[in-house]
């Protein structure tokens, strides 16, 4: 009767696109790394140069491919440590495959399957038995690593033939290296995954609410276990190029690159008590952290202070956002 | 049935507690514009208005969990604000909130004292002392568990007297009851009307927001409409009418009429027999046909809830067979209820309905992805166009549809929980006391979709707890009682004697007519 008044509109959203991303976590990442590019540029004169730059890419190339998967991981309510003994075990195989006289293709292909059979391992575990993914993992992180000790001791395989030598060495073009063009596919195929597909968003339900995603019709633990494939998947990736770059294996290979895994996706803005966060933030934290990396090698500012500089960096852009809405609310009020 | 007779315009009692020009403000929302509520002590006020009035909202500000833009907060006289919920429980003042906050793997008697827990020397928990109050509580208010209960295994209504009980256990002067029926069935009602009965006599001012026009009309003294976030009017109860009371919280007059369910019903859909499970229910046998719409009565802990998680493949069922359209089907999982057209609308729609923290229209198309997207690739406008529809359907009330779900009001989730559910097109629907927390108009809104479905072909099961809802709705009524089907009852046969008999299991008439 009176429906005109009665049914009011609902628009679809308050912010117009413009809005939404310059008020993001994203934007205000992006204004850090142009600052450390600037600042960077302008306190060693051997920054701005493309081979210097190119190089650069090399300390987070291999830790953004893990940190993708990892970012999906997070959203989702889950994490995965073992990431780097993933890597030590895939390393460890190559290099046992190599004695026995594989060929590059053999390598690449043993590298990939370990990273899927661990992270099936993990995943296993976690959606089948219902443990805690951050128990499972510290345990496999030991166990995975272990076994690489195991096999090599204080030996090192080495020996890669030179055609395996191009997924860690080699360049596409001019600086470009084969290793950024990974990144750049991984990136896109993450981005799209997360952000433009069902799958994504089944991620980020499970990610909110794991009971209300179950009861919404998600098959919760399925979705889980692929994410653990992905994650080992990565790792296995990763593995390969890690050891075609330094062209040999030890046992303690990528030691403590989960660390730096995980900082890169939380800095990115992924909640690490999930639910939230996306691909593009987590490409910008890699880029953060690999010019700050590489700023302070250039400065010749030792490694550990180099992880000082890291850790503040994480928790001061985390802490900005909140402390800049508690000094809004003290304006307002 | 007020106590006292008041006395006509007579200077009345002052206040004990009233709120002026109260302001509150969200992102997109003005959620509270200058109102105005005074609480009397001795005596009930009823806070009506529609869902996203702003109830909630000013009982989260006397409460302290949100502090106002603007306005004063007086008790008896002195004017107050509270900085955060402590402040306001020294003041006094206790709440059953309308979600309630739980700790699921705390005991009851924790759950009800956490925070306030009766202390021996040291400071350490008096834990005989606490169990010994928390059984007297829960005896208090009918309860039917015990106080060293783990709350997990308690089901929702439970949890809710959990959370009254919890309430009670501060000696407060005001008390505040956030549509507490809402989760119950009439045992429990009757006992939470009598505890009103007990406050009110110790001279505590209550104040109490409900849909339910009957219940108002029977426990309150006093009234404050709010519209919008607008305060619309006051007065006592015995001077106002249900009509112009309804028309006043709404600004129209609403048909409180059911819609006529003259639909034909067709053939069978789907065929339950010999369900049981180790402790919940067993010797489940029914069918559903096309187009019927199925009321499940009982009261609290029949099992009716977890018989229809069984059916969705939440939990397992030790035995049993469910065919649908005559073939038999194993449900493991909520997909594969999904999958064979069976969806489930959950009673607990903050943590199993809604999923808080995606917005509203993603909530929305959870379950109907497959149908928004092509070959897995979300396409977003086929996404708000389906949102849209249905939110338009059930007069959703929301700032926009990409606000996060978990910023609306109670009875605007529940819409968004129905039609989510209702978007995927399935065969059959469960609906767990689907109007549950939802206003008067809007009420009308879903049943008039709901009978509009079925007489498209839609099969219904409602499980409600609402007698009016069940007998107004349904074309058949199956009451459960402790696990059991007690009675199947034809449309012809409803009445509310013979529903309250059959669930509590009184067989005799006439001793159902004394009860
Ligand atoms: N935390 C919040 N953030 C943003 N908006 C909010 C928030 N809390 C409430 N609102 C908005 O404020 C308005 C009033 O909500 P409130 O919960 O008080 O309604 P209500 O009268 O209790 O309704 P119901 O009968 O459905 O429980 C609604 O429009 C709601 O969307
Ligand atoms: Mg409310």
């Amino acid at each position: 009767m009176t429906d005109a008044t009665q049914t009011r509109h609902v628009p679809d959203r308050l912010n117009s696109r413009a809005t939404r991303i310059f008020k993001s976590w994203e934007a205000l990442l992006l204004a850090v790394a142009i600052a450390i590019f600037v600042i960077n540029s302008f306190a060693s004169p051997y920054f701005l140069s493309a081979w210097n730059l190119s190089d650069a890419t090399f300390n987070f190339t291999e830790k953004a491919m893990i940190a993708f998967a990892m970012a999906l991981l997070i959203i989702s309510g889950e994490i995965d440590l073992s990431v780097a003994s993933i890597i030590a075990l895939a390393s460890t195989a190559m290099g046992l495959a190599l004695q026995y006289g594989a060929g590059t293709p053999e390598l690449v292909i043993i590298g990939l399957t370990v990273g899927v059979l661990c992270g099936a391992f993990n995943g296993f575990f976690v959606t089948v038995l219902g443990l805690p993914s951050i128990v499972v993992t510290i345990g496999t992180m030991s166990l995975f690593r272990g076994i690489s000790f195991i096999i090599l001791g204080d030996d090192a395989f080495r020996g890669y033939p030179s055609s395996f030598s191009w997924f860690g060495q080699g360049y596409i073009y001019w600086v470009f290296t084969v290793e950024m063009l990974l990144f750049v596919i991984i990136a896109i195929i993450y981005g799209v995954l997360l952000h433009k597909t069902n799958f994504g968003r089944a991620v980020y339900a499970i990610g909110n609410n794991p009971t209300g995603a179950l009861f919404s019709g998600i098959r919760v633990q399925r979705v889980k276990f692929i994410l653990f494939l992905l994650t080992g998947l990565m790792s296995g990736i990763a593995a390969v190029c890690l050891t075609s770059r330094l062209g040999s294996t030890r046992p303690s290979i990528a030691t403590g690159m989960e660390l730096e895994v995980v900082t890169m996706v939380v800095l990115g803005g992924v909640n690490i008590l999930g639910g939230s966060g996306t691909i593009p933030g987590v490409v910008i934290a890699a880029f953060v952290m690999g010019l700050v990396t590489f700023g302070l090698g250039l400065l010749n500012v030792p490694g550990i202070v180099m992880s000082i500089f890291i850790g503040l960096l994480l928790i001061g852009v985390i802490a900005l956002p909140r402390l800049w809405a508690m000094a809004a609310a003290r304006r307002t009020s | 049935m007020s106590t006292r007779p008041a006395p006509p315009i007579s200077p009345d009692v002052s206040p004990m507690v009233s709120m002026d020009m109260i302001t509150k403000t969200f992102p997109g929302v003005k959620a509270l514009d200058e109102v105005k509520l005074n609480l009397y002590p001795g005596q009930v006020t009823a806070l009506v208005g529609e869902n996203g009035a702003g109830k909630s909202t000013t009982v989260k500000i006397l409460t302290g969990i949100y502090q106002p833009n603007g306005g004063t907060i007086r008790i008896d006289g002195d004017s107050i604000s509270f900085a955060s919920p402590n402040d306001a429980a020294k003041a006094g003042i206790t709440a059953i909130h309308q979600e309630t906050v739980l700790f699921d793997e705390l005991s009851v008697a924790e759950n009800i004292y956490i925070g306030h827990a009766p202390r021996m020397r040291f400071g350490l928990i008096d834990t005989a002392q606490m169990h010994r109050s928390a059984a007297k509580l829960l005896a208090h208010i009918g309860a039917p568990f015990s106080s060293h209960t783990h709350l997990r295994d308690l089901g929702i209504a439970n949890k809710h007297l959990v959370a009254i009980a919890r309430a009670l256990s501060v000696d407060a002067r005001v008390v505040i009851m956030d549509e507490p029926t809402a989760a119950l069935s009439h045992k429990e009602i009757e006992e939470l009307y009598e505890l009103v009965e007990t406050l009110k006599s110790q001279g505590k001012a209550i104040l109490f927001i409900s849909h339910k026009f009957d219940e108002i009309f029977r426990i309150a003294d006093r009234y404050t409409v709010f519209r919008d976030g607008a305060f619309v009017g006051d007065g006592r109860i015995d001077d106002i009418s249900e009509g112009d009371l309804v028309t006043m919280m709404v600004g129209r007059s609403v048909d409180q009429i059911f819609p006529q369910s003259d639909h034909d019903i067709g053939d069978e859909v789907l065929k339950v027999v010999g369900y049981e499970h180790p402790t919940e229910f067993a010797d489940i046998n029914f069918s559903l046909n096309k187009g019927e719409i199925l009321g499940f009565y009982g009261l609290v802990g029949a099992g009716r809830s977890e018989f229809m998680q069984a059916l969705f493949g939440i939990t397992k069922p030790s035995k049993g067979v469910c065919r649908v359209n005559g073939d038999i089907k194993v449900i493991r999982s909520p997909a594969d209820a999904v999958s064979n057209g069976i969806v489930y609308v959950p009673e607990d729609r903050g943590k199993q309905g809604a999923v808080i923290g995606l917005p509203i229209f993603q909530n929305i198309t959870l379950p109907s992805l497959s149908k928004t997207s092509r070959s897995g690739f979300l396409k977003l406008a086929e996404e708000f166009k389906l949102a849209r529809e249905y939110s338009q359907r059930l007069d959703l009330r929301a700032a926009s549809l990409d606000q996060d779900v978990g910023n609306l009001s109670g009875g605007n989730q529940q819409k968004v929980v129905i039609a989510k559910w209702l978007a995927t097109q399935p065969q059959v629907i469960i609906l767990d006391e689907p109007t549950k927390g939802i206003d008067i108009g809007s009420k009308a809104a879903v049943h008039e979709f709901m009978s509009e479905l079925a007489a498209q072909g839609l099969s219904v099961i409602m499980v409600s707890s609402e007698i009016p809802e069940i007998i107004g709705m349904s074309d058949r009524v199956i009451v459960m009682r402790d696990g059991r089907i007690a009675a199947e009852l034809t449309k012809d046969e409803l009445s509310p004697e013979t529903l309250v008999r059959h669930a509590a299991g009184i067989t005799s008439p006439t001793e159902g007519a004394a009860a």
